[in-house]
Order: structure tokens, then C-alpha cells, then sequence
């Protein structure tokens, strides 16, 4: 099992200020705990400030012929937004966030695990349900997953010719994050506060 | 005394490297530093470099101090989470050691502990952040110390010959913004791409020790383009180094190559770092080689 849950709205809104919104919910697999009542009520509170161009709720975004699908009646909606809010797992927006690839793509939600079954994430994308979702500070690339040492805070001096220095097969994480932040005109995120990871998975002493 | 006010005194600064022995006989390593580098301002001590094992960095840097050398500690984050990283510097400041350079650090998998647990609780630069925090009397947790903070001068390292430079300049400007005071670089070998890089690094007014290995021999520096990052020896030097080989391996045509770069890169720089892997003895003539 694994929860997904809403970040904290003043998060959102900092993602969202000003800008045209398309929403896309995952109500994914049955593994999954969604928030379904919170993500009704933030689109509802989008819609009503004028700023959502479009809404779907969808399962299995996190396979992409099927998540390809599922935008395909919808390019138009998204074409109008600036940013693409996705409420899903890591995966989930991974997937998104690979596909729309000149397009902001933001996760809306923390994953966090439960035991037992995972549910079916069929890509290479991975979402180590860390608890706190890194992916709008990179672009949709999951520095905990593509960085071998899971660095939060850039690129270390380990990569050579763009691949990571612990398999040389596997191209560099923050060179990836790199490129896309460049694409996405959103370099300045490297400019954020210093990231400190927080390993308190019980919810009352991460908070 | 910290090396940060030499830099504010407009000196060209220069540092030198040594790392500890697997094992902890530490006298023939002392009096190699003591003979061949107190002419240098401040002694790095590497900490597990290359995920190898060894003599740990903050009792060596004691060991230098208690013979008159400044030591700079050097702090990976593989090997420690933040408790013992946090824990480590307040025995540093104990100790009198005002010097520090903070690092990531390689992978486990690159060294002779493959199979240990590679840590990487914090990173360079939220090290970085907690020694700043640790300054202003406050620890990660958000707990008080207990009387006077401890005060350091604050380094980091970044690798400007890197095929990712411009990824390494935002990963340099986080550094600052974190509280880094110093730079010291990754070895450099190709002095045109230092100069165009510290036309860039210059705007975040931080001093910058220009980062020299002596090339000991043509194998030498083909395992190192083969497989140290941000390093690339260009092929003329190979060629220099293969021409003649008994004046290769007597150091004469490393220190000469060595000095050529000091002299190339000094007037963008404020410092000169060097590694000499175990050549430390000839860190006098290089020295006077590059007019330093």
C-alpha cells in the first residue's frame, strides 16, 4: 500500500499563483490511498478563481499508453494551462512530467509507504515514497531515484561525460535535472534554499 | 589560524594534501609534512578519500596541529549522518581546528568497502548549512548549544574542467548561498577551461585554490581520464610525459608540467591547492618552479 497525500495548500499555491491550471487526478491503482475529497474540493476552489483550463480523473497514468490516451481529448485544455497539476503517486507524475516535456508539470502530492503490495508501476520511472515529493524542484526527475547518492542539492563532482560515476550506463540525475530545468525556462530553481531531507516517516515527528 | 584571512589579506594562498595511512602509525607521515610542507599555509586532511578506508581525518588533523601545521578537515558525507557530521566539527572546534572543507563525497561502490552503507544523510551543501547553523548556536534539530558557538572557516570544492560545468556553477552558487567561503577545485589540467570557468565563478566573490596534481607518468594520467571525473589530461601532456621517462620518473617532467599550470591559471585565481598523491616531497621545488 502506499498513500498519497496532498501537500500543504500554501505549496500548491506557490506552484499555481497566477497561473492557467490543468488537473490531473490518479485514482490509480487499488494500492493506493487517494485523497479523493481534498483533490474534489482543490478543483473546485481552482475553478471557481477562473484558473482551471481543464480536470480529468483517470487511473494508471503511470503507464503511458494509457495515460497517452487518456490526455489525447484533452492536448487543447493543457496547451491553455501554464503549469499541469498532477495528483499521483511519484510515478504518476514522472510519466506526465516525461511526456509533456516543455511543460511545467507539478506533483500536487506526497507519497508515503504502507506495507504490503505495492501496486503496478510498470516504467522505469521509480517513486521511492520518500514523504516529501521533490519533483517541482527538478523538473519531474526524481533526484532520489536518478541520483545514486539521492542528492537533493545538485549535481556532486562524481559524473563523467554526463554518466554517474557508480555505473557508467546510467546517465547522471542532475544532469538530466539540469537539462530539463534549461528546457522548462526553470534554472532558477537551483537557486532554492538549501534542501534538507527529513527521514521521520512517523507523521507527528516529520511535521 | 584561518585561512580565510590570508585570503582577505590579499594573499596568494596555498595548501597542500595529505591523506592518512591504513593503519595508525601516523610518524613517518608527520615528519613528511613537518620536512616537505610547512613553507604551504594550511594541510588538507582527506577523509576516506576515495571511499577507501583509513586513519580518520579529524585525529590526523590534531596530530599536524600539535606539530605546528594548520590542518584543513576535510568532511565527506558518505560515512556519517548528521548527528555524527554535526558531532565531529564541535570535536573539530575543541581541538582548535579552524579549518574545514565540506564534500558529498564518492560512493561506497568506488572504494574497498563496496559493500557498506552508503549514508549521504545530508550532502555538501546541507553540511555546509549545518556548520553555518552550528555558528549561529543552533544545531540541525533546531537544539541550542550549550556556551559559545564554534567558528570555521568554511570551504567546499567544485570541479571546473567537468564536462557538466555549467550544472557545477549552480552547484557552486548553492554552496555559497549556504555558507561556503573558500573553493578549492578538482585537478586541473587544461588551464584555458579554468580560465573560462572562473570568468563565471568570479561572480560570487569567493577566493578559488586552483586544484594541481604532478603527473607521475603517462599511466598515470590515462587511469585518470579514464576514470576520474572532471579531470581530462590533454594528449600533448601524455606526450611529454611518454618523451623521456627517466626524467618522468624522477618527477622533473610532472613538477615541470605542474608549475606551467600555477603559472597559467594564477592570474584568475586566489590559491593554489595541491594533491600530490604521495609526492609531497616535491612540493618545495614545485613551488619555487611556479615562483610561488
Amino acid at each position: 500500500m502506499l498513500i498519497t497525500e496532498l501537500k500543504a495548500r500554501e505549496a500548491i499555491a506557490s506552484l499555481t499563483d497566477g497561473k492557467k491550471v490543468f488537473i490531473i487526478n490518479c485514482e490509480g491503482c487499488k494500492e493506493v490511498h487517494f485523497p479523493e475529497k481534498e483533490a474534489r474540493e482543490l478543483g473546485k476552489e481552482l475553478a471557481a478563481e477562473g484558473k482551471l483550463t481543464g480536470c480529468i480523473t483517470t487511473d494508471y497514468i503511470c503507464n503511458p499508453e494509457n495515460m497517452q490516451l487518456r490526455l489525447k481529448d484533452h492536448m487543447g485544455e493543457i496547451e491553455a494551462a501554464d503549469v499541469v497539476l498532477v495528483l499521483s503517486c511519484g510515478v504518476g507524475v514522472q510519466t506526465i512530467a516525461g511526456y509533456l516535456e516543455d511543460k511545467p508539470v507539478y506533483a500536487a502530492c506526497d507519497t508515503y509507504p504502507l506495507p504490503g503490495f505495492q501496486g503496478v508501476t510498470p516504467l522505469e520511472y521509480e517513486c521511492d515514497q520518500c514523504g516529501e515529493c521533490w519533483l517541482n524542484l527538478t523538473g519531474g526527475i526524481c533526484p532520489i531515484t536518478a541520483c545514486s547518492k539521492s542528492l537533493v542539492n545538485g549535481q556532486c563532482g562524481g559524473s563523467k561525460n554526463g554518466m554517474c560515476e557508480v555505473d557508467n550506463e546510467m546517465e547522471c540525475g542532475w544532469e538530466r535535472i539540469y537539462r530539463r530545468l534549461a528546457q522548462l525556462g526553470r534554472l532558477d530553481l537551483l537557486k532554492c534554499p538549501t534542501q534538507v531531507r527529513n527521514f521521520a516517516t512517523d507523521e507527528e515527528v516529520s511535521k | 589560524m584561518k585561512i580565510t584571512e590570508l585570503f582577505e589579506r590579499g594573499e596568494f594562498v596555498v595548501s597542500a594534501e595529505v591523506g592518512p595511512p591504513k593503519g595508525f602509525h601516523v610518524e613517518g607521515l608527520l615528519e613528511e609534512a613537518k620536512t616537505y610542507l610547512s613553507g604551504v599555509a594550511a594541510v588538507n586532511v582527506t577523509d576516506n578519500q576515495s571511499s577507501v578506508m583509513r586513519l580518520g581525518s579529524l585525529a590526523m588533523c590534531k596530530a599536524l596541529k600539535d606539530e605546528g601545521l594548520t590542518p584543513i578537515f576535510q568532511l565527506a558525507c558518505r560515512d556519517r549522518n548528521r548527528i555524527a557530521l554535526e558531532s565531529d566539527l564541535l570535536s573539530a572546534a575543541m581541538f582548535g581546528i579552524e579549518n574545514i572543507l565540506c564534500l558529498t563525497g564518492d560512493h561506497t561502490k568506488l572504494g574497498d568497502h563496496p559493500q557498506a552503507k552508503p549514508v549521504f544523510d545530508l550532502d555538501s551543501v546541507s553540511l555546509l548549512h549545518a556548520v553555518t547553523k552550528l555558528e549561529e548556536g543552533e544545531d540541525l534539530g533546531g537544539n541550542k548549544l550549550v556556551g559559545e558557538p564554534p567558528k570555521f572557516a568554511k570551504g567546499a570544492v567544485v570541479s571546473p574542467c567537468s564536462d557538466s560545468v555549467d550544472a557545477q556553477l549552480a552547484k557552486m552558487e548553492r554552496k555559497v548561498a549556504a555558507g561556503a567561503e573558500y573553493f578549492q577545485t578538482q585537478a586541473v589540467f587544461e588551464p584555458e577551461k579554468f580560465i573560462k570557468f572562473m570568468e563565471k565563478a568570479k561572480q560570487f566573490g569567493k577566493p578559488v585554490q586552483v586544484g594541481i596534481i604532478i603527473p607521475k607518468s603517462a599511466g598515470m594520467v590515462r587511469f585518470m581520464n579514464n576514470n576520474v571525473a572532471g579531470i581530462h589530461v590533454p594528449d600533448e601532456m601524455i606526450e611529454e610525459l611518454k618523451k623521456d621517462p627517466e626524467k618522468t620518473k624522477a618527477g622533473i617532467t610532472g613538477v615541470e608540467i605542474a608549475a606551467r599550470i600555477i603559472k597559467e591559471c594564477k592570474p584568475y585565481c586566489q590559491g593554489v591547492h595541491i594533491m600530490a598523491l604521495g609526492w609531497e616531497s616535491k612540493v618545495p621545488e614545485l613551488l619555487k618552479a611556479a615562483g610561488i
